[in-house]
């Protein structure tokens, strides 16, 4: 009999995979905010004041898309309802600097493919990720970039349980003191040619956990080659970032 | 204030502040009188550590009792009768530096303000013996989970003792509670343990809420309470397929996570978060309980309830489920009780704790059914998740019906009631999430306790596999689904 249950179970399944990730869109998510350019009301700060990582900046109105939490606290403030947080997951990038959403800002921001990475990466990509301080929202989203929904495996994009199998490092949380060592043996122990990836908020910038309690110089020495945002990022925007790094269409 | 968190408040500018041997009396008097402790805590003041306790009757009421306590002269432990003060008492030390005489056990609980170096110099439990080894395992782990180690001391297979070692996690996120408005306080209270968003996060407002005499209202409160279920929902489902791929069930594995993907999509529709981010604000919700939402939330529902009546049909039957997580991990009733072990994992070794039940508020108008099983093992925590799941879609389905709740703009709190000392208790997908606020004598916040339900149940894993075979481990850990950085802080 339990043969038919296991077949009811599986023709209840049908298909749950997302058949185009890259067009993907989940409504209604708080994703890649857009800043119009209206006018600011006089000596307005409000967005300023409520953010609670110091992501928001004036003159131009400007987002750090490595501090958000994608609150909406700003979008809220803002007397002109200048800010839109929109449903878009695509948001990456290969440097710090270029996490910032500025006024007036359109483009999406994109990782920027390199041929190097493609060559090497291209056709399998085995992630070792390591959370040092993570609040268990990053890896569940991560975990979820492999799953039935997300399956990023159809891509050769896989977890792996051993650093000595990984390609790259993915980072989360805010690097504790404590996770000092480990994170450094994680990394010691891949071969080359091996990358670090920066995931959420508290990895980028610290985010809402920056204090005395981490230690970050890790970070500084390697540098991260791919910064994921969010807090935590969509398994839409983890995949479609390394997806864009590999120079996937 | 808020109606349906269970809460203790404390006018300090009144309340007597006992000495300690009268305290430990009257604690140790509550505890053989059957009473159950809610917490134990401390905050350093001059050469004093303000100890206190909560605590409460088998009717659900709760009694808040303070000391001043001499750092240096201490108290005696109340431990070796009492083992589940066990976490608290190595907690007050390490956070106030408090004497506790004669403790068992004062290891940090999560080596506060220490680094690694400190946490390897750490002289781990030994097991002697000619055939006895030892297994360390972590801080990192073969998965994309959080950090912490496990030493298994063994004979052959076959666990004698665990010892864990926890505080890799450690962000200092009291210490930053403390630094913020608090008005600005939620973002970061969303990330405590990042996977009980809405637990902690609903008990930190209902406290502030309290402080600041404001009352959030029915509607706000439905719709915090429809976020907390979606949370356990979506949360059950995420053990539940961790649990089926531990034990090679492959179609438990798919099948329940894909619909952890539709519950916390459905949160993600009511509040734009898909771990409810955002939904609870200081004074109310912000949740779209539009009517286009409200028949999403209801067609969602009745999607769960109908795919979960099959795969729950074909897990629990499953021969090959059965033997694996049967007489595994077994936690007596016992064992639960004497270690203060709470939530899905203390109902599963048949005890009723269920803070849900003794809120009130809007849990009596629109209860939601209690599960226990008396089992203790794998199996039993596993099928009280299954029967959680079942109650928590049943009353979803029951609110989706009804008219959605009038959304409202959340109600300004204004400054909070000086010398106060407020606790909430909400009961979060893994059990009781417990914040106590102070306020000092200009309404400021001067102190803020946090303690999530994994304080209290890892040594509860720890005991139930004792006996185990070494390979039980991971199914153990997966049942109880702890959090790390719920302990860490």
């Amino acid at each position: 009999m339990s043969r038919f249950k296991a077949l009811r179970v599986r023709a209840a399944q049908g298909r749950q995979y997302i058949p185009d990730l890259r067009a993907a869109t989940p409504a209604g998510h708080r994703g890649r905010p857009v800043i119009s350019s209206a006018a600011c009301a006089e000596g307005c700060a409000a967005c300023v004041e409520v953010c609670p990582t110091r992501a928001v900046a004036l003159g131009p109105v400007a987002i750090d898309l490595g501090r958000c939490v994608f609150c909406n606290l700003c979008a809220e403030a803002c007397p002109p309802k200048k800010i839109d947080f929109t449903p878009a997951t695509q948001m990456a990038a290969t440097s710090r600097d270029a996490l910032l959403v500025r006024e007036g800002d359109t483009q999406a921001l994109r990782a920027r493919a390199h041929e190097t990475f493609a060559k090497l990466f291209g056709r399998s990509l085995k992630l070792r990720q390591v959370s040092a301080g993570g609040c268990n929202a990053c890896e569940l989203e991560l975990n979820a970039a492999a799953n039935v929904n997300f399956d990023m495996g159809r891509f050769g994009i896989d977890w792996v349980a051993s650093p000595r199998h990984a390609d790259a490092l993915v980072l989360t949380g805010p690097l504790t003191k404590t996770m000092r060592d480990a994170v450094r043996l994680a990394w010691d122990a891949m071969p080359e040619p091996r990358f670090l990836v920066a995931v959420g908020a508290c990895t980028i910038s610290g985010g809402l956990h920056e204090g005395p309690a981490n230690d970050r110089r890790f970070l500084d020495d390697v540098g991260p080659t791919l910064y994921v945002p969010g807090c935590p990022p969509h398994p839409l925007t983890f995949v479609n970032a390394v997806l864009d790094l590999l120079g996937a269409p | 204030m808020s109606g349906s968190v269970l809460q203790a408040r404390v006018d300090l500018s009144h309340a007597t502040v006992a000495d300690p041997q009268a305290f430990r009396a009257d604690l140790v008097a509550k505890l053989r009188g059957g009473e159950r402790l809610v917490t134990l805590f401390g905050r350093r003041a001059g050469d004093d550590a303000l100890v206190t306790a909560v605590t409460q009757r088998a009717d659900g009421a709760l009694a808040v009792s303070r000391a001043a306590v001499n750092v240096a002269h201490g108290y005696h432990e109340l431990t070796t009768d009492f083992p589940a003060l066990h976490c608290f008492e190595r907690e007050l030390h390490e956070q106030t530096g408090l004497r506790i005489a004669g403790h068992p056990w004062l290891k940090p609980l999560r080596f506060e303000g220490g680094d690694q170096a400190a946490m390897n110099a750490y002289p781990w439990y030994q097991v002697t013996g000619k055939e006895v080894h030892e297994v360390a395992v972590g801080p990192i782990h073969a998965g994309v989970i959080e950090p912490g180690s496990f030493r298994f001391m063994c004979h052959g297979e076959q666990v004698l003792h665990l010892e864990i070692h926890l505080g890799y996690q450690h962000r200092g996120v009291e210490k930053r509670l403390l630094g913020k408005p608090p008005r600005a306080l939620l973002p970061l209270v969303e990330t405590i343990a990042g996977d009980t968003t809405i637990g902690h996060s609903w008990a930190s407002a209902a406290a502030l809420e309290t402080l600041a005499g404001v009352d959030v209202g029915e509607g706000a409160e439905r719709l915090r309470a429809v976020m907390l279920e979606l949370e356990r929902v979506g949360m059950h489902l995420a053990g539940l397929s961790g649990l089926a791929m531990d034990i090679g069930h492959l179609q438990g594995a798919s099948t329940y996570g894909r619909l952890r993907t539709t519950a916390i999509n459905t949160s993600l529709r009511l509040c734009g978060s898909r771990f409810g981010r955002g939904a609870v604000r200081p004074g109310g919700a912000r949740v779209d309980a539009s009517p286009e939402r409200w028949a999403e939330l209801k067609k969602n529902v009745a999607l769960l309830q109908r795919d979960l009546a099959g795969i729950n049909e074909l897990f629990t039957s499953a021969r090959t489920v059965r033997h694996r997580l049967a007489g595994v991990g077994v936690l007596s009733t016992e064992q639960a009780r004497a270690l203060g072990v709470v939530g899905h994992a203390a109902r599963a070794s048949g005890v009723p704790s269920d803070t849900r039940r003794q809120a009130g508020g809007l849990w009596n108008a629109l209860p939601i059914e209690p599960v226990t099983c008396a089992g203790g093992d794998c199996l039993a925590r596993a099928q009280v998740r299954i029967a959680e799941l079942d109650a928590s879609l049943a009353w979803l389905a029951r609110r989706a019906d009804e008219t959605p709740p009038r959304m409202e703009a959340p109600r300004p709190l204004g400054p909070l009631a000086p010398r106060q000392l407020v606790v909430s208790i909400v009961e979060g997908w893994r059990g009781e999430v417990v914040h106590a606020l102070e306020t000092g004598e200009d309404g400021a916040l001067i102190h803020y306790k946090v303690q999530d339900p994994s304080l209290r149940n890892w040594l509860g894993l720890a005991v139930a596999v004792r006996g185990n075979e070494i390979s039980d481990f991971p199914i153990c850990n997966k049942s109880f689904d702890l959090s790390y950085c719920g302990n860490d802080l």
